[in-house]
């Protein structure tokens, strides 16, 4: 079996989470080629094939060269598997390519199994096994589901240069807002969620925190709603956290929110859902309505 | 101009999901249904959009799946959408993306869309390929995960966001297809007055085998729970006994108690 890698390079810099392909590809026992718009002044630690194009010519984000590039690597590799991380780059270009190619793609694989690939769904409470029909297939991983590996050694490299034009002009990067609170150094987080229900109910969480000592967390849709603002966001696109105790109030532990936190020391999470997928990462859940837990906790804290 | 927004109806996700007879999917049994929250704010910015042009854009929203999703198309059109295409489909569930994508496309390809909405991805299955492939099938330019949108002299400025809180700007030329994030908009909430308007606007009902030409490329070989990993303590019971439980861990197994 063959596959081809698709690194992830942005903001000048060769991204880590390409490791984890290498991952992937060892469980599934492949040989591996690696795919990179990069530059050759930065070349990952890997001894294999790497088809690479250049990323001051290409851009960073490109889609539509991006996937004429990969094609063309295909064409040359020929490879049974595609693979992409699940992210902002993985899940943009691999649906092009598995659409250009007419081939099966798998997306956000957490697991390999005998009769497929295993998959989260339904807000990561159930999963599937999938299986490509087509010989090839493209297939997205989720990052942090296979641990990265550096094989080490320096690259062949067989150069690629883009044919035609892109149908995306990219305008350049807006950095991430300004940290009023930094919450990578709080030792004790309570965060809010979805569950809370209301606006009114943040207090409720905020005096949580207080009596612990702590800084007050959210979950995504606490922020969208702008119950409370982006800086407390925990998660993928917010702050990733590893304080000494994480408390999740009403928090049903999505993968985008658990790679934020789940490197907590402790977790205790309070959801009146017993099988709220939060659950595979809390040391102690605790099934309640929040609403009546948390005030008596509080009060408890505060004797 | 001519938009088209593709909506998904989802379970509430606060469901306890079992698998159906055939062991590929959750059985539908006692479970209440909504909009997709992606698509939500999918169809919120197409009549934005509406809205910005002097109301001159005509809207469709179209949902693929049984009977069931003319709940979730009233929705849409009481929200702002201006016609429906119902894709009768009570086997919706069993299609790959890759010919969902190919249903709204054939649908797509005669209409001379402009702009075509869609979310991200779905919250029951999440595949978040649909929108993409429909784009590649039309050949539309396409811009993913978007948290901001304008859009001036046919083109839209698409704010796209990245991992760890940076977004990424692109311009995109019409027609051009848009997957939407969570935090887009502020989706509205229909009126009283736009629920009794929507309910004399149209909804074509199609069949799905008059759009359907392509077979899958991948299938499901089952649905089922994850393997429990979670090792941790469950407490249930009366919430002043919780209380100490809880105290009592937190002074044993950590050092925030004292
Ligand atoms: C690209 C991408 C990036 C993302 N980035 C992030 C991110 O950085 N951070 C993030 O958090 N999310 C992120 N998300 C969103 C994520 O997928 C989830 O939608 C989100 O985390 C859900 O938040 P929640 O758990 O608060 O809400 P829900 O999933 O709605 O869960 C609410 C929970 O509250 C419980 N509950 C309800 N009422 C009560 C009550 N009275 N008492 C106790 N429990 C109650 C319910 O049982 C449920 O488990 C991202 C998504 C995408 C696609």
């Amino acid at each position: 079996m063959k596959t081809l890698l698709i690194g992830e390079y942005r903001q000048g810099k060769l991204l880590d989470t390409t490791y984890e392909l290498f991952g992937f590809a060892g469980q599934l026992g492949a040989e591996t080629a690696l795919f990179l718009v990069g530059t050759d002044s930065q070349l990952p630690a890997y001894g294999g094939t790497l088809y690479l194009a250049d990323v001051a010519v290409c851009g960073e984000y490109s889609p539509e060269l991006h996937k004429q590039l990969v094609l063309e690597a295909i064409k040359k590799e020929n490879p049974d598997q595609i693979v992409f991380l699940h992210s902002s780059y993985g899940w943009d270009l691999a649906p092009r390519v598995a659409a250009s190619l007419k081939v099966a793609q798998v997306s956000e694989v957490v697991a390999i199994q005998e009769g497929g690939y295993e998959v989260g769904c339904c807000n990561a409470k159930m999963r599937r096994t999938l299986k490509p029909a087509t010989a090839q297939s493209v297939i997205t991983i989720q990052a942090g589901a296979f641990e990265g590996v550096q094989p080490g050694g320096a690259p062949q490299i067989v150069k690629l240069a883009p044919a035609g034009a892109s149908n995306v002009e990219f305008l350049g990067y807006e950095p991430a807002e300004e940290k009023g609170v930094d919450l990578a150094k709080a030792e004790i987080i309570v965060s809010a969620g979805r569950g809370i229900g209301k606006k009114d109910n943040v207090g409720i969480i905020a005096a949580l925190a207080k009596a612990f000592g702590g800084e007050l967390g959210a979950s995504r849709p606490v922020v969208d709603a702008e119950w409370v603002s982006h800086d407390h966001q925990v998660g993928t696109t917010g702050q990733t956290v590893s304080p000494k105790l994480y408390v999740a109030c009403g928090i049903s532990g999505a993968i985008q929110h658990l790679a934020g936190m789940k490197k907590s020391e402790f977790i205790l999470a309070i959801n009146k859902d017993k099988d709220a997928p939060i659950g595979e990462v809390a040391d102690v859940l605790v099934v309640a309505d929040l609403l009546q837990f948390v005030p008596a906790l509080t009060a408890r804290l505060s004797q | 101009m001519k938009i088209l927004v593709c909506i998904k109806q989802v379970p509430d996700l606060e469901s306890r999901f079992k698998p159906d007879a055939a062991g590929v999917w959750f059985s539908e049994a006692d479970l209440a249904f909504r909009v997709n929250e992606y698509d939500e704010y999918a169809i919120e910015q197409a009549v934005k959009l509406k809205e910005q042009l002097g109301n001159e854009p005509e809207i469709t929203v179209l949902s693929i799946g049984p009977d069931r999703v003319l709940e979730a198309i009233k929705k849409a059109l009481a929200m702002g959408c201006d016609r429906a295409v119902h894709v009768q489909d009570s086997a919706a569930h069993l299609k790959d993306p890759w010919q969902i994508a190919s249903i709204i496309a054939t649908h797509a390809k005669d209409q001379a869309y402009d702009v075509i909405f869609t979310g991200m991805q779905s919250q029951d299955r999440g595949s978040a390929q649909v929108g993409v492939t429909v784009a590649e099938q039309l050949g539309y330019a396409c811009a993913t995960t978007l948290v901001g949108f304008a859009y001036e002299g046919g083109a839209i400025t698409a704010k796209l966001e990245l991992e760890g809180g940076i977004k990424g700007v692109a311009k995109l030329k019409t027609p051009a297809l848009v997957t939407c994030q969570l935090g887009l908009n502020t989706p509205r909430y229909p009126t009283l007055p736009n629920i009794m308007k929507a309910k004399k606007k149209e909804i074509a009902g199609v069949p799905v085998a008059d759009l359907l030409k392509e077979e899958a490329l991948g299938k499901t070989v089952s649905f089922h729970p994850p393997a429990k990993k979670g090792s941790g303590l469950i407490l249930e019971g009366d919430v002043s006994d919780l209380v100490e439980k809880v105290i009592g861990i937190l002074k044993d197994k950590t050092a925030v108690l004292r």
